[in-house]
């Protein structure tokens, strides 16, 4: 009787978080992928089984090479962004994580500063993006310093609705992804390898090199999957910063939506997906997250 | 702006074909209501884009009908979105002529019975026939008139002669063009062409709507006279191929500062000195100004791109709801929201209402493209322009008569929206 109750409690106890993730993940998911084959008109879509989205999808990829088609150009811009916010962030994070865990001693200070990373989120996201436009306009402020202080005549233009401008946003939203997870597994490192690694005359950079960063892994892993999504799937920041003017898988799968082609933009969305956990899964060959947490 | 209901379309897509649903919650319009409460006001769900919408219409129409107006505020493509994926949840929609192409086949939306509707002999020939002050006006494109009347209330076919079925009654219309910073550009402007000249590289836009901008693209290779349309509202394959080629060309060469998805985006890039031509709406033109910045909704040689909405009914609205939807259209047309709505620079479905309801030197100065008598105030007040001032582009005649092309859905809006995707790729 006792043991009949024991073996079922875990599964009792697992039940509510695996009701949520079934019904508001893995459900919508599975209806995403059938939705992908189905067949649509401007009004109404179809069961069926046919592969013409995906077919859309990649339409003229083969055929135009070496010049590439609508979905690799913009996948390759996407990667893009997804490398440079990548390394900007880690380096930023792992900075300032690492400032706030060795230089700073009193653990007061050190709450208060990690506290202070966070203030600019406490803003949306659409806004801390907008206030950039009129820093960085032809008519902003940056424009407008440059052009007081003799170093250009005229104002600047690639500040605005650049590359530059996209990745600029996207690493002020995403930096605190990256410090987050890094500050956690570095504030558990034992103290006391690091002067052991002294103790047997390394320098500060071999330390930081051979130490802190085998141990920082898992909090690097963790906050390069939050960067790497976000930025894979983003399409505000992008449409906002790059003016429109540059394409990102997740506007092409909004205008498919918008112009209710539903099938359509769920195999793109399923193509963006695949896209994602193949990164994931590389990094995951790297850290093996499940053994250090 | 940001739109809140991205996550469910499917599932809400399969719910909408269920007529269980549908069925009752019509049985609880008319059967849930307790006898007693049979005097309480009635509250219409008034499903629209912002633009159409305004806190002043409603109270007035609360004022004179009883009728408590509660706006569902979406954009453009949100307010097709859910007729076709939630019909029930509006009683009455503000919507565009040319998205019928896709609400009609889906039969979420019934004929409107023309014998309720009181003036319905009054509405615009703009809208009915296609015709202005007697003369006919540019047809490509949905315009209004050839998807004006169903062949039955349930029906999912336009009818080619008028019928007792109205699809939509014309609420607002307008005529689009080019919108331009005169103080910046400090030439005449006259010619759709001008968007994708040289001279004004890195300082155009154009709105990235793709069944809008479409059309403000074809204008423009029409005008440069790369490309000939049969009907530039219904392109053939090899006519999208062109006019994107062109886009992409002029993207590449630099032509664009950015797209625009909405009105204040329109308005900040043009107030800004962001561009200093681009695709603009009226009310963002009229926005700019009122920041004290110049700005000219600059009328063209090749003409307008026009467009209109009007009011639908859900085919799920019964009893005593329905009763008030036809009531509430019948106080619209009757002058008061068309004075208010040509007082915006939009134009009114019924004319000779809105002009009893306009003062004469308003009239004169919106409809007629007379200078300003007096100064001209907007709807809430605020002034709009000073005395003397010539509404762009003149008389309502002079404008609707010009008009070229009529927002649309294309035959091939499938492929047509791959090519755009291929354009912000480029």
């Amino acid at each position: 009787m006792l043991d009949e109750k024991s073996r079922w409690t875990p599964y009792w106890q697992a039940a509510p978080l695996a009701i949520v993730f079934l019904v508001f993940f893995v459900l919508p998911l599975a209806i995403t992928f059938m939705v992908s084959f189905w067949t649509y008109t401007g009004y109404s879509i179809e069961p069926a089984l046919v592969g013409d989205n995906y077919a859309s999808a990649f339409d003229k990829c083969i055929d135009s090479l070496p010049d590439l088609c609508t979905t690799f150009r913009t996948y390759l811009s996407t990667l893009k962004f997804c490398l440079m916010v990548w390394l900007i962030t880690l380096v930023l994070g792992f900075t300032i994580a690492y400032y706030l865990v060795f230089e700073i001693k009193s653990p007061t200070t050190r709450i208060v500063l990690a506290l202070l990373t966070t203030i600019p989120f406490w803003t949306s996201n659409v806004i801390r993006m907008i206030s950039w436009i009129p820093l960085l306009g032809r008519n902003g402020l940056v424009n407008q310093a440059l052009m007081g202080a003799g170093i250009t005549h005229e104002p600047v233009d690639w500040l605005l609705y650049s590359s530059f401008s996209v990745t600029l946003s996207l690493v002020h939203i995403n930096t605190v992804f990256m410090i987050v997870p890094i500050l956690n597994s570095m504030s558990r490192i034992d103290k006391s390898l690091i002067e052991a690694a002294y103790d047997n005359g390394a320098s500060a950079w071999q330390t930081i090199w051979n130490v802190i960063v085998p141990l920082s892994k898992t909090g690097i892993a963790i906050g390069s999957i939050f960067v790497i999504t976000v930025v894979m799937g983003d399409f505000i920041s992008i449409g906002l910063m790059g003016g429109q003017q540059i394409a990102s898988a997740g506007k092409v799968i909004e205008t498919q939506i918008t112009a209710l082609q539903f099938p359509i933009a769920a195999a793109n969305a399923i193509v963006l997906l695949a896209a994602v956990l193949m990164i994931i899964w590389t990094l995951l060959r790297f850290v093996d997250i499940r053994k250090e947490l | 702006m940001k739109k809140t209901d991205n996550g469910g379309m499917s599932r809400r897509t399969l719910l909408k074909g269920s007529a269980i649903t549908a069925g009752f919650i019509g049985t609880q319009v008319v059967t849930g209501f307790p006898a007693v409460h049979a005097d309480e006001p009635i509250t219409l769900r008034y499903l629209s884009t912002a633009t159409n919408q305004s806190p002043a219409i409603a109270a007035k129409a609360k004022e004179i009908t009883g009728i408590n107006i509660e706006y569902v505020t979406v954009t453009t493509d949100d307010v097709t979105k859910r007729i076709i994926t939630q019909p029930d949840s509006f009683d009455l929609v503000d919507t565009e002529y040319f998205s019928l192409r896709n609400l009609i086949p889906s039969g979420n939306l019934m004929g409107i019975d023309a014998k309720k509707v009181k003036l319905v002999d009054k509405l615009a020939t703009a809208m009915t026939k296609g015709e202005v002050d007697g003369k006919k006006i540019g047809d490509q494109g949905t315009a209004p008139h050839k998807v004006f009347y169903l062949e039955k209330q349930r029906g999912k076919e336009f009818a080619k002669e008028p019928t007792e079925w109205i699809t939509l009654i014309p609420t607002t219309y307008n005529a689009d063009t080019l919108g331009i910073r005169p103080d910046l550009i400090k030439r005449p402007i006259e010619s759709w062409a001008e968007l994708l000249n040289p001279e004004f590289k890195g300082k155009a836009a154009i709105l990235n709507i793709p069944s809008i901008g479409i059309m403000d693209a074809a204008m423009v290779n029409e005008a440069m006279g790369k490309v000939q349309y049969g009907d530039k509202g219904n392109m053939t394959k090899e006519e999208i191929d062109k006019t994107i080629a062109t886009l992409i060309e002029a993207k590449k060469a630099g032509q664009f500062r950015a797209f625009w998805t909405d009105f204040n985006e329109s308005v900040n890039l043009m107030a800004s000195g962001e561009t200093v031509i681009q695709s603009m709406w009226s009310p963002a033109v009229t926005a700019v100004r009122l920041k004290g910045i110049p700005c000219t909704f600059q009328p063209l040689k090749e003409g307008y791109r026009a467009w209109a909405s009007g009011f639908g009914l859900p085919k799920t609205l019964k009893g005593k709801k329905l009763d008030a939807a036809y009531e509430f259209i019948n106080w619209f047309l009757s002058g008061w929201a068309g004075a208010y709505l040509n007082r915006q620079g939009y134009y009114a479905a019924v004319l000779e209402t809105a002009k009893e309801n306009m003062q004469p030197y308003e009239w004169a100065f919106w409809m007629e493209g007379k200078p300003a008598e007096k100064d001209i105030m907007g709807p809430d007040g605020g002034l709009l322009e000073k005395a003397g001032t010539v509404r762009d582009g003149g008389s309502y005649n002079t404008r609707m008569g010009a008009v070229a092309c009529w927002n649309s859905i294309m035959d091939e809006n499938a492929y047509m929206i791959q090519k755009w995707n291929e354009f912000i790729a480029a």
